[in-house]
Parts: C-alpha cells; sequence; structure tokens
C-alpha cells in the first residue's frame, strides 16, 4: 500500500508538470494551429536561467522572477521572429520550425550556461512528509499546489479578463475575433507568452526534484504532446488530465515494470492515442470539405 | 441495366441532414444532370457516389453492381471518374502529367519494374504520354502540355480535370460545376466537349447551376432542393414544374407561371 | 524526355564520385566524403518519402540504427556473417517499415511528424538500453565486412563502396521518380484526393515508398557502421533524424542532386568549424529555422529557378 501511494505520489508530481507543459501546447495550438515543440525548452530555461542568475550573483527569489522574464521574452521572440514570417505555412512545415527553435534554444542554453546537471534549493526544506506510509517529498507539494494555482489563475484569466476572452475567441474561430476587433497578432503573440511563463514556472517547481539540463527539454516536450493528445488536442482541461494520466503511468509502469523504459510510456501513450482514438479523450472529430 | 442507381442516400453533418432519401437511376449513355439551389446536397451527392464521403443510410449502384461505401480509388476501378468543384488538380505537375496521372489504371504496378527503369515501364510512360497529349488536344489545352498547372489560368484547369477524368477511360463520368466561372464562349466550348464526350458512349452525369447548358445538354433533369428531390424529367418538363420555378425563384415567380 | 536528360542528376552525382578523389591528398579527405556519400544514400530514400510523396518522418534515423546495429549485433553475439547480417538487417528494416507503415501513414500534418517521432525513439530506446546485446550507451564495435576474403578496412575502398551505393540509390529513385509510381506519389503529395479519385491505391503508394525509404536507411547504416568499425545508440537519435530531415529540406525537396548537397553541407560544416562541436545544435536548428522560413525550396531548386528566370 505504501509502495502505492508512493508511486501515486510520484506520477501525480511529474503528471503535474507535464499538465503545465500539455496546457503550454494547448493554449498556442488553440490560438496559431501550431504544434509548439519548443514548450519544453521553456521549462528547462526555467530551471537553467535561475540557476545560472543564482550562480552569476542574483538572490534565488530575484533569479527564478528574471528566469521567467527571460522565458517570455524568448517565447515572444520565437513567435516574432520565427512563427510569424512563416504563416500560412503547412502544419508539418510549422512543426519542423518549432523543432528547429527548440534545438537551436538546446544549443544556446549548451553555450551560454553549460553540460552539467544542476539542481535548486527544495522551496521548503528537503524532510519528507509521511503520509499512509509512504514518504512524500515537500517539494511535491509545492509542484502539485503550484500547478493548481496556475490552473485556476489561467481559468479565471479566460473567463473573467477582456484579454483572457479575446483569447478564447482566437481560439475559436479566428476570422470572427479578427472581424469583431480583436488583434489576433497580438492575442498569438500573447498565448506564446503566457505559454512560455507557464513553462518557466513549471521548470522552477520541478528542477529541486528531477534537476535539470540544457537537454531536458526533448523529453518534457514529447511527454507534454502525449498528454496533450491523449487530453485531445486543443481541450484545456483535458490537457490537464491527460498530464496526470501520463505521469501516473509512467510512475507505475517504472515501479511495478521495469524502469529503463519508463520514457517509453508517453510515446507508447502518443501511439495508441493516434492509432485507436486520435481526438483523444475529450476531443471532436473534424469533417473536412471537399 | 441502369449504369449508376442510388437509393435512399442520407447523410448528415453534425446536426444538419444533408441529404434526407435521394433515389434515382442513370441510364447508359445519356446526360443526366442534378440541379438545385446551392445547398441542396448536389456534391455532397458527388461525394458519396465517387466514394469520398459515406452515407448513413442508402445504397450506391454502378452497373447494378453494388458499390456503397467502396473507396475511391476501387470505384474508379469499376468505370467510375469525377471532376471536383472546388478544382483538385496537381499544381506541381505539368497538364500533361496531371492527364498522365489519370491513366494509372491502365499502367502498371510493379514497384520492382519502375525501381530498374525497364523498357517496359519506359513504354508505360511513352504511351500514357501519347494519350494525355490526345486528350489535351481533345480540350483544347495543347499549348499547356508541359506547363505547370499552378501557372495555368483557372477555365484551363476546369478542363484539365475533365482531360484528367477521361484518361481513366471511365464508363461514368460525374462533372461538378464544369461551367463554374466560365464566360459566354468558355461555356460554348465545354458543351461542345460534353456533347462529344457523350457521343463517344461514356455516361455523363453533370452538376450545374448554368441553366442553359443545362436544358441544352440533358436528357433528364433531377431537381433536388434541401438534400431532397423535388423532381425529375426532360428539360421541357423540369422548366415548366412549378415547385422547381419556386425552389429557384421563389413563391410568387411559380404562381405567375402556374 | 530524352535519356540524357532523365539521367543528368545521376550523371552528375557520378561524375563528381569518380573524379573527386584526384583533388585529395590525404585519408581524411577520403573519410569525410565518405561519411557524405553514406548520409546521401539515406537522405534520398528520405527525400522520396517526403520530398516526392509528401510525407514526413521525424524517426527515420532509427531504420538507420537497426542496419547499423544489425551489422554489429549479430556477428558478433550470434556469430552470423557480416553479409548476412546485413541482409537481415536491411530486411528488417523493411518488415518493420511495412508493419508500422499501415497505422502510421494513415495520420497527416503534425500527427504524422509526432507518431514518427516517437517511433524512432523506441528505437532509440531500445539501442540505449538493451546493453548486453547493443554495449548500451558506450555503444558497440563493429566487426569488418570481409568480402572475397579480405577484411575491407581502408577508408579509399570504403569511399568506392558508399559512393556506389550512392550512385545506385541515386539511379533507383530517379528511375521511380519516372514511372507510373512515381507520378502517383507526386499526385499524392498534391491531393490526395484527386489521386484516389482517378484510381491511385493511396494506401499502399504511401507504404510503398516508406518501406523503400527505410531500406535506404538501413543499408546506409549498415554502411557507416561497418566503415566506422563502432556504432552507439546516437545513430538512430533524435538528433540524427532531425539532421536527416534537415539535410532533405536544405538541399531541396524533390531533388536527387539536393539531397547529395543537403548531405555535404551539413557532413562538411562540422569538418570546417573545428569548434562546431560545441555548436552544433545551435547551427542545425538555426539552418532548420532559416530554411523553412526563407527557402523552403531548399538550395537546389532554389538556384534551378534563379537560372530558369535569368535564361527566360
Amino acid at each position: 500500500m505504501a509502495e502505492f501511494v508512493q508511486f501515486a505520489f510520484a506520477g501525480l508530481t511529474i503528471g503535474a508538470v507535464y499538465a503545465l507543459v500539455a496546457l503550454g501546447f494547448t493554449i498556442i495550438y488553440n490560438a496559431s494551429d501550431v504544434v509548439n515543440f519548443s514548450q519544453g525548452e521553456f521549462v528547462m530555461l526555467g530551471g537553467m536561467t535561475t540557476v545560472f542568475l543564482g550562480l552569476w550573483g542574483l538572490p534565488l527569489p530575484v533569479a527564478a522572477l528574471g528566469a521567467i522574464v527571460v522565458t517570455v521574452v524568448v517565447g515572444l521572440l520565437l513567435h516574432r521572429l520565427a512563427i510569424e514570417p512563416a504563416r500560412g505555412a503547412s502544419a508539418v512545415t510549422l512543426i519542423i520550425i518549432t523543432i528547429g527553435a527548440s534545438i537551436f534554444l538546446r544549443g544556446l542554453a549548451q553555450v551560454v550556461y553549460d553540460k552539467q546537471f544542476h539542481r535548486l534549493p527544495s522551496f521548503s526544506g528537503d524532510d519528507p512528509i509521511r503520509l499512509l506510509g509512504a514518504s512524500i517529498l515537500p517539494q511535491s507539494l509545492w509542484v502539485l499546489g503550484g500547478a493548481v494555482v496556475i490552473v485556476t489563475g489561467l481559468w479565471a484569466f479566460m473567463n473573467r479578463t477582456l484579454i483572457g476572452k479575446a483569447l478564447v475567441a482566437t481560439a475559436a474561430n479566428r476570422l470572427a475575433a479578427k472581424l469583431v476587433g480583436i488583434d489576433t497578432s497580438i492575442i498569438m503573440a500573447l498565448s506564446f507568452g503566457l505559454s512560455a511563463a507557464i513553462g518557466a514556472i513549471a521548470g522552477l517547481l520541478i528542477t529541486p526534484i528531477t534537476l535539470t539540463s540544457y537537454d531536458a527539454g526533448t523529453m518534457l516536450a514529447l511527454k507534454g504532446f502525449a498528454a496533450a493528445m491523449l487530453g485531445g488536442m486543443g481541450n484545456p482541461i483535458g490537457a490537464v488530465v491527460g498530464g496526470i494520466v501520463v505521469g501516473l503511468l509512467e510512475a507505475f509502469s517504472a515501479g511495478y515494470i521495469s524502469s529503463s523504459y519508463k520514457d517509453a510510456v508517453a510515446f507508447i501513450v502518443i501511439l495508441a492515442v493516434l492509432f485507436v482514438a486520435p481526438n483523444g479523450l475529450f476531443g471532436r472529430a473534424k469533417v473536412e470539405r471537399v | 441495366m441502369s449504369l449508376l442507381r442510388v437509393e435512399g442516400l442520407k447523410v448528415a453533418f453534425g446536426g444538419v441532414q444533408a441529404l434526407k432519401g435521394v433515389s434515382f437511376t442513370v441510364e447508359p449513355g445519356e446526360v443526366f444532370s442534378l440541379i438545385g439551389p446551392n445547398g441542396a446536397g448536389k456534391t455532397t451527392l458527388f461525394n458519396i457516389v465517387s466514394g469520398i464521403y459515406k452515407a448513413d443510410a442508402g445504397k450506391v449502384f454502378v452497373a447494378d453492381q453494388d458499390v456503397t461505401g467502396l473507396e475511391p480509388h476501387r470505384l474508379a476501378a469499376r468505370g467510375l471518374s469525377r471532376t471536383f468543384q472546388n478544382l483538385q488538380v496537381f499544381p506541381r505537375m505539368t497538364a500533361a502529367e496531371n492527364v498522365m496521372v489519370g491513366r494509372h489504371l491502365q499502367e502498371s504496378h510493379n514497384v520492382l519494374w519502375h525501381l530498374l527503369g525497364l523498357p517496359s515501364v519506359q513504354r508505360d510512360n511513352r504511351t500514357s504520354r501519347a494519350r494525355a497529349d490526345d486528350l489535351l488536344a481533345l480540350v483544347g489545352l495543347s499549348d499547356y502540355a508541359d506547363t505547370d498547372a499552378s501557372a495555368m489560368p483557372y477555365g484551363a484547369l476546369k478542363r484539365l480535370e475533365i482531360a484528367r477524368a477521361l484518361a481513366a477511360e471511365p464508363k461514368l463520368l460525374l462533372l461538378d460545376e464544369p461551367a463554374a466561372g466560365c464566360n459566354a464562349v468558355e461555356t460554348q466550348e465545354l458543351e461542345e466537349v460534353i456533347a462529344e464526350i457523350a457521343r463517344s458512349g461514356i455516361t455523363v452525369v453533370l452538376v450545374e447551376h448554368d441553366m442553359k447548358l443545362v436544358m441544352r445538354i440533358s436528357r433528364r433533369i433531377h431537381v433536388l432542393n434541401h438534400g431532397e428531390t423535388l423532381a425529375e424529367g426532360p428539360p421541357d418538363r423540369i422548366r415548366l414544374d412549378p415547385k422547381v420555378i419556386e425552389a429557384y425563384l421563389g413563391v410568387h415567380a411559380a404562381e405567375v407561371a402556374a | 524526355m530524352k535519356l540524357a536528360q532523365r539521367y543528368l542528376p545521376v550523371l552528375i552525382i557520378a561524375a563528381i564520385w569518380l573524379v573527386l578523389p584526384l583533388f585529395f591528398s590525404s585519408g581524411y579527405h577520403f573519410r569525410v566524403a565518405t561519411l557524405v556519400w553514406t548520409a546521401a544514400l539515406a537522405v534520398i530514400g528520405l527525400n522520396l518519402l517526403m520530398g516526392f510523396a509528401g510525407q514526413v518522418s521525424l524517426g527515420h534515423a532509427g531504420f538507420g540504427g537497426l542496419g547499423a546495429y544489425a551489422v554489429a549485433v549479430l556477428p558478433t553475439h550470434f556469430g552470423v556473417p557480416p553479409l548476412l547480417a546485413f541482409a537481415i538487417g536491411v530486411v528488417a528494416a523493411g518488415l518493420i517499415a511495412f508493419v508500422i507503415g499501415r497505422p502510421i501513414l494513415k495520420l497527416k500534418g503534425h500527427y504524422l511528424a509526432v507518431a514518427t517521432l516517437g517511433m524512432g525513439i523506441l528505437a532509440y530506446m531500445v539501442f540505449l538500453n538493451e546493453a548486453r546485446l547493443t554495449g548500451g550507451p558506450d555503444g558497440m564495435a563493429v566487426p569488418r565486412l570481409e568480402l572475397f576474403g579480405t577484411r575491407i578496412r581502408a577508408i579509399e575502398t570504403w569511399y568506392w563502396i558508399a559512393g556506389a551505393a550512392m550512385v545506385l540509390g541515386a539511379l533507383l529513385a530517379v528511375n521511380l521518380v519516372n514511372s507510373p509510381t512515381g507520378r502517383a506519389l507526386r499526385a499524392i503529395h498534391d491531393s490526395e484526393v484527386a489521386a484516389k479519385v482517378v484510381g491511385v491505391d493511396v494506401a499502399r503508394a504511401k507504404l510503398v515508398v516508406f518501406v523503400i525509404s527505410a531500406i535506404y536507411a538501413a543499408i546506409a547504416g549498415a554502411l557507416l557502421a561497418w566503415l566506422s568499425a563502432f556504432v552507439n545508440p546516437d545513430i538512430a537519435g533524435f538528433l540524427h533524424s532531425i539532421e536527416l530531415v534537415t539535410m532533405v529540406v536544405l538541399g531541396g525537396m524533390g531533388s536527387i542532386v539536393g539531397s547529395v548537397v543537403g548531405a555535404a553541407v551539413l557532413t562538411l560544416l562540422p569538418q570546417l568549424l573545428t569548434a562546431f562541436a560545441d555548436y552544433k545544435h545551435l547551427v542545425i536548428g538555426l539552418i532548420l529555422m532559416t530554411v523553412m522560413i526563407f527557402m523552403r525550396d531548399g538550395i537546389v531548386p532554389t538556384l534551378l529557378k534563379l537560372i530558369r528566370r535569368r535564361g527566360s
């Protein structure tokens, strides 16, 4: 029983990160139909930048804030320099561009920072909390709590603020949004900035547990994508649910089956979803007009 | 033996019932037209007959054989060919190559032979090219043979699709609004091409909005409105049918005609 | 199309292959060129899939890894003669492509991209984790190929073998493009629905080109393993798959000569910039983005278009 709770908590914790990555994917995908492969790099940048700003002399809270700002700027630049100029390109072209961007960002981190693994101190210490016979890291609770705050904040933003509603409108029908006066270009930039911020915060939250390095982004992007696909591409609730499910599946298969193929779980999920139910758990099928 | 028979075709998209149970028969060698206001379901019907959509209910028979639900390429093997309302040419290929693709079923499918570039493959290429040249001449596009389709004008592309559809040596040709966007001269040339096709023994089913063309060229006309059959018969009868007039021009016009 | 005109790309590539050694002054030159030829072979195959048929594979290095590890593992652990191991690896790659191709190629756009990416990474993980067979992350030595009793070791010999394989690959590719299958593939790229309607079995055609491109990649992988006498999981890794895509895109989608150009640029770049190793990701990422945004046709087609415009 204790083992089960242990795995469950590990799964929920990492699942919360996947959920945040998936959420970032969803926000950008809804606003612009782009599958942003660099989503994982935002998480990496959040962690790595905090580490290095700290190493370069800034107190950690300031470094964390700085890291979020830097990542948001990177997200905005990505949109402005790589996505905007390629308007109207095919879905495959766009995903290749974002893959190029993710590799570029990885190379940048490698050069500006370094190739080592890095850790951040846990927010409230490392003394494990005992729960139902299992040992839970306090940082896990920070991750879960942080995820809940972000998801709630996002929900409030989308439903209670004007800009948030403009984002939702653009996602629903870009042309109609333009026609009612929404500057969709700004909305798309906003979606990139928002996703970058969410990714950076996720990076901050998880680095004390999983460490980070310049190439941590790829796997995160793929697993986040698996989660988004599982939940139904474009569905924010689906993204969160998908993230938790992928995280739990990973933790349980690592615990009960084999830990060396732990990373394979997400890919098997992707393939299973694509072949069995391409629209995911909550998605809707699209009809093509000829 | 009818060449095409549809029975009770029904299909819905989301909450919209696009076809509510349409049936008709097309006899070999005739020019049969499908008309109706926009949204009547004509192209949807074409898409079902050519295997691109699956109907929710109903059957399709080609030469009295049940072909309901078959994939488009299998229908092509049964002698069915079509053009598209919204043009589906191959823009990166030349006009000749576009038509050559139409001959796919007549060519060899042995990939190993193709990789090795054997003389039989070269013969296939030459034969297909020759046939493509003939068909391009038929529709008046010989000058464009080696021009990329993306560089050709709209009217020419409509005729290119017809040439490509003919390359498949069909028994049944579905033409989806071939005169759309054509001026009077082009429509006249189109009419001659369709007549030539019909003379060569190919059965033609036409979806069209150009009423003059439809009235002149059709043996029978089937009128659809809101996914249902409104009327069917020879042009002279359809022209005067009050239900048809009402569908197109409104209740007052129908009263005037009655 | 006249014979010479049709085979011009092959003649150009063959001419360069035959003439280049006259300018070589060291084994190093031979080695770099040989690396280009093996990469070009994989890229030609991938180009058939991406450039002509309009599909995408972001996991193609997985097939290369299969060919490479076949000639490493089978002789080392199972005593299989290298040539037979090669045949087994290539056939296995074709079979796997055949089996996963059917379901995967039903997908389109970014779904297809991610599915192939996932497949490639799964292959990489197998090579990484089955350390008892594959040597794990440290890789393993590859027994040399033996032909007519002699071990093929000299890089000059590999230059001729790899080059010949590439020229043969280019020849078969050109034949395929100028055949009914080639036209069907190009048609599928432009309009799948129209291709279906004229009788093209689109699912079968996509599968055929996927299998062919997998075989090209497997052969290239085996050659690479033999000439390096060493293989490690990176050969099947995500970055290598992306490198192959970058070579296709840079050289020119749908251009056989472009495949060789793309392979050459991305193989030579690390050799020219000695500090490149640290900047590899940066440069590849930058090239990929820039080409896909500003020069989507790639080098060779863009040059050809410029030349044609000057001429007219």
